[in-house]
Formats: structure tokens, C-alpha cells, sequence
């Protein structure tokens, strides 16, 4: 495979921002795009005249099935006063966002442009549970995987089943993913579920004293996750706190060309890596343990970068379930495979770990709409390397980070390397 | 075009799903690197050869990832499966050394953490449905 090339020009993200993650009934993906146009918007330290911008990329997977709306790019730049720039939408199922990253960063590479919007976004809760199963069914490969009644839990559940086999981990191990990522994810007010999973437990438990039921006996937040009633099993050995909820959020970053940065800030964030890969279906792969796309993305991406796992600081990694942030975990180079969820379990991937991973609280517990997702992870990054990420901030030089964004179970991925040089 | 190649069907999912309408499971075999796949592909990924043939694939094969789904598909709740009566959903590796999707039935699904990654199993076919509503599903059995 031939080697990736270092950028031809430089680019620079100058300014990052994301609606609230959550349920709204009242709002649909534009409405939440433009409070992420405006959080972005707010951050561009010397202030942003938007008649500046030449071109939007949006990663939205399926506003067709979730808000029976296509033909979302337009809508979006025009809810934002951009048209008539061009306005493209990226679909890489849940890794949209990061694809749109990755066309923003060669629209500009290429010289074609100097500035451009990079958006995601998605409306998901419009649709019921059984309703959401089946549209993101769709981002399998439908007519050969879909029969044998496979569900997305469903999918990863099957390649946990395999990684339990080979290296021994039990579905208890998952848990402390779940644990660290609703831990991050209370410090984080964007978060759709910012709360610990103490505090979800004990709210449980005064819900049902409130409405005269017997209380649960849960002690401690073990109990808690082994029970069904609290943590009912989805598709065996993957439970509810294995998988990330269903959200409506939208995320939206500026990308300058780097002889342009600082009429925008003199804090940018250089964009050093960008790699993608495709995969075929996950029964045709050569292992169930690890994403052969994910692999060839990072590798890509840590190529055109120059640099290693090892020196990577954070990283935002597509935790659509717990087993997915531990396969990304060695799948990126971080650990050795079977090595990810002992990392998880010895907090090394805590915030105050040596490889934090998913301060923001992952798509776990800040929420996961599935098209902004990809551009919701660059955000993070974005605030942590900048200092900006408040209560959650991780200590020290956070001088380079990694987004790792997954569509369906690895048939797409799109991995970036951010630097912060000053 | 002659009468063989009209015989001939289509490497494709359609044509793919009518044999196991006829309780076959069937693949594509590379006529220049040998290698077989199931599902179906029109050119070889090994080789990229477009020279493939149908061929019946031996239907033994073994569990390579496993789930019991509890919350499934529309389809599959229409079929009868709920919290209280979950069904198997898995990848089997042939004998043939292609890998494929499909519903496992003859395990226990009360007891998931005692099947084994490696149970041998033969294929099976799940029909549901009457009359022109009818569909046949690919499925696995555990050898008992």
C-alpha cells in the first residue's frame, strides 16, 4: 500500500463548537446546527465574519429515515445565512462527521479553498426505539446481515463474544468503560447524559421511593449494572450502559489554510493526519477482534502525521459500545490486542490516566448523533488542547490528540492527528 | 447468447436468496484462484478475477461471534421474539473457509457465557410466513 504524503498545504482548526447533545422533540437537525454554528462562532478568538466561509461539508448519516428530510447540506448552510457557497453532506453512516473532517481538509490541502465549515449533525429521537433499530440497520450490509437478525448491539456484541474467547475478558470488564465515560461525561455540559453512574443509580432508586415502589436494593453501582432490572441485557454480553443512547445534537468546526490562521486566532489547531478505510462486511473479515479498517485508517493517519501511537496525548475514539472503545484502543496502537481492557480496568485511559481516552464522556454518555458525532469528537480536542475543556480538563501539555470515528461495525473509518505547536 | 450462460444465474443477492428459497446454500467459487465465497461476490476479491461459478457450499462450518438478542428488528418481533424469548444471531465460518452471517438455532440461550466460540454446526433453513408471504431465512444448527 503506498505510503500517505504529508499535506500539501497546511490546515488549521480555528474555532470548534456543538449544540447541547440530548432528546429535544422540539428541534430538528437544522435548529441544532445552527446553536453549534453559533458555539463555533464564539470560540474564533478574533471573531468570525461568516461572508468568509467558501464551502460546507455536513456529516449526516440518514436525516431521510430519522426527520423524513434529505437534501440536508443546503438547508443547513441556508439556516445559516451561507448560501449559495456550495454545501455538500458526507455519508459514512456513524462515521459521517469524520469523513466530512476529512473533505473539508482536502478541500483546502487541494488550494481550492481557505476556509471552510465543517458541520455533522442528526435528529434521531423523532423516531421510536424499533424505528431507530431499523433505520440504522440500514448502514449494515442490508440484504446479507440484516436477515440473520443482527442488530448494531447485536453486531458488536458478537465481536465481544469472539475478544472474550481470545483473551479472556468477562462482560464485567466492559463496565468500567461505561463507568469512566459517565464519569467524564458529568463534567461536560453539552453532555446528553452528564451524570455518573452513582448518581443515575441513586436517582433510580428515589424515582421509585417517590412514586410509593420498593426501593431497589442496590448498594453500590456493581449491583446496580448485574442487574436486569437496572441494566437489562440488549444482545448478550452487551447490557443498556454497553451501549450509547439514541441523541439529537449537531457539531460544526472552522478550517482555515494555515497562511490564513491568524486572522482567526493565534491558538490554532493544525490538522497533521487524516486517514480512512474501507472493510466489507464483519462476517468477511479475517478476525472478529479487531477492525482491519481502523487499522489501515490510523496507520495512514500516524504516516502523514510523522508520529506514533505512543505519542499521542488523548484521544476521542468511537465508543458506540464499550467493547468498541477497547478494540479501538489496540486497533489504534495504544495497547496490544487483549491488552485493551485491562487498560480500562487499571484506569490508564481515565482522565488522569496516561492515555485519557473519552473526556468528553465518548459517544457512551455525551450522546451519539450518529452524522455529528465525527465533528463532535474534533471539538473535544479541540477545547482540551487549547486548555479549554473546564472541570474535565486533562493536566499537562495536551500538545497532540486523535479523533477515531467508526461507520457500522468498521466498514468505514477515519481516523485524524491533531498538534498545537504554540 | 447460448442456452448455457442463460441457465446461468446472476452472481447476485437476489439470485443468492432464491436458493435458499430452495434450501441451498450456495457460493461463488473463483475459476482461477479456486477460492470459494458465501455470500456471492461477481469478481474475486483475491484475484480479481471475473470468471465465477455457482457452487453448493458443504453447509458445515463452525461459530466464529454469537449474540442473544433480547430488543430485535421489527421483522424479527413480527416472528415471534422478544425480552422474554431471544434468538441467536451469528457469524459462521464454512468449511469452505468463506464466513457468513445467519440465525443459529439448537443452543441455549438461558446459559450464553457456556457457548463456545468453535461449536460445530450444520445449515438449516427457517421459514416464516404462508403462501406468497413465505420467506426462507439462512440458519445454522448446533450439532448435538
Amino acid at each position: 500500500m503506498p505510503t500517505s504524503k504529508p499535506l500539501s498545504r497546511g490546515v488549521a482548526i480555528v474555532g470548534a463548537g456543538m449544540s447541547r447533545f440530548g432528546a429535544f422533540a422540539e428541534k430538528n437537525s437544522r435548529d441544532l446546527f445552527v446553536e453549534a454554528f453559533k458555539e463555533m462562532t464564539k470560540s474564533i478568538d478574533k471573531g468570525l465574519d461568516p461572508s468568509v466561509i467558501e464551502s460546507l461539508y455536513v456529516g449526516n448519516f440518514s436525516s431521510d429515515q430519522f426527520e423524513h428530510q434529505a437534501h440536508t447540506a443546503p438547508l443547513l448552510a441556508d439556516a445559516v445565512g451561507l448560501t449559495p457557497i456550495p454545501a455538500t453532506r458526507v455519508e459514512g453512516a456513524c462515521a459521517s462527521g469524520g469523513l466530512a473532517i476529512r473533505q473539508g481538509v482536502m478541500a483546502i490541502a487541494s488550494g481550492m479553498y481557505d476556509v471552510v465549515l465543517v458541520g455533522g449533525a442528526e435528529r434521531m429521537t423523532g423516531l421510536n426505539t424499533a424505528g431507530v433499530t431499523d433505520a440504522l440497520a440500514t448502514a449494515a450490509d442490508v440484504p446479507f446481515e440484516i436477515p440473520a437478525g443482527f442488530t448494531f448491539p447485536g453486531f458488536y456484541a458478537a465481536m465481544a463474544s469472539a475478544y472474550m474467547q481470545r483473551y479472556g475478558m468477562k462482560p464485567e470488564h466492559l463496565m468500567n468503560v461505561a463507568i469512566k465515560n459517565h464519569d467524564n461525561a458529568s463534567l461536560n455540559p453539552y453532555a446528553q447524559f452528564g451524570v455518573t453512574i452513582q448518581k443515575w443509580m441513586e436517582g433510580r432508586v428515589a424515582a421509585a421511593i417517590k412514586k410509593g415502589k420498593p426501593a431497589p436494593t442496590w448498594s453500590t453501582i456493581w449491583d446496580f449494572l448485574h442487574d436486569e432490572s437496572g441494566n437489562p441485557t440488549v444482545a448478550w454480553p452487551l447490557r443498556l450502559f454497553d451501549c450509547s443512547p439514541v441523541t439529537d445534537g449537531a457539531a460544526a468546526i472552522l478550517l482555515v489554510a494555515e497562511e490564513r490562521m491568524h486572522e482567526f486566532t493565534d491558538r490554532p489547531i493544525h490538522i497533521i493526519g487524516s486517514g480512512q478505510a474501507s472493510g466489507s462486511a464483519l462476517h468477511d473479515r479475517p478476525e472478529l477482534t479487531a477492525i482491519p479498517a481502523a487499522k489501515i485508517a490510523a496507520t495512514k493517519a500516524y504516516e502523514m502525521a510523522g508520529v506514533t501511537a505512543k505519542d499521542i496525548r488523548i484521544a476521542e475514539v468511537h465508543d458506540c459500545f464499550t467493547i468498541a472503545e477497547v478494540i479501538a484502543s489496540e486497533d489504534l496502537g495504544f495497547f496490544a490486542p487483549g491488552e485493551g481492557f485491562k487498560a480500562a480496568e487499571d484506569g490508564v485511559t481515565a482522565r488522569n490516566g496516561a492515555k485519557p481516552i473519552n473526556t468528553s464522556g465518548g459517544l457512551k454518555a455525551k450522546g451519539h448523533p450518529v452524522g455529528a458525532s465525527g465533528v463532535a469528537q474534533a471539538v473535544e480536542v479541540f477545547k482540551q488542547m487549547r486548555g479549554q475543556a473546564g472541570e474535565r480538563q486533562v493536566a499537562g501539555d495536551v500538545n497532540l490528540a486523535l479523533t477515531h470515528n467508526v461507520g457500522a461495525t468498521g466498514s468505514t473509518c477515519a481516523v485524524h492527528v491533531y498538534e498545537r505547536r504554540n | 447468447m447460448s442456452e448455457e450462460t442463460t441457465t446461468i444465474r446472476p452472481f447476485s443477492a437476489a439470485a443468492f436468496n432464491q436458493y435458499i428459497a430452495e434450501h441451498k446454500l450456495m457460493g461463488t467459487r473463483c475459476t482461477k484462484c479456486s477460492k470459494t465465497y458465501a455470500p456471492p461476490r461477481a469478481i474475486c476479491p483475491n484475484c480479481h478475477s471475473e470468471e465465477m461459478e455457482w457452487v453448493e457450499t458443504s453447509g458445515k462450518g463452525k461459530l466464529a461471534g454469537f449474540t442473544v438478542i433480547y430488543t430485535g428488528p421489527t421483522f424479527m418481533s413480527e416472528q415471534g421474539f422478544d425480552r422474554k424469548n431471544p434468538y441467536v444471531s451469528g457469524i459462521v465460518e464454512l468449511e469452505e473457509g468463506t464466513s457468513i452471517s445467519a440465525r443459529i438455532t439448537g443452543l441455549d440461550v438461558s446459559k450464553p457465557a457456556q457457548i463456545k466460540i468453535g461449536t460445530p454446526l450444520n445449515v438449516d433453513f427457517v421459514e416464516f410466513g404462508e403462501g406468497e408471504t413465505k420467506k426462507t431465512y439462512l440458519a445454522f444448527k448446533a450439532q448435538s
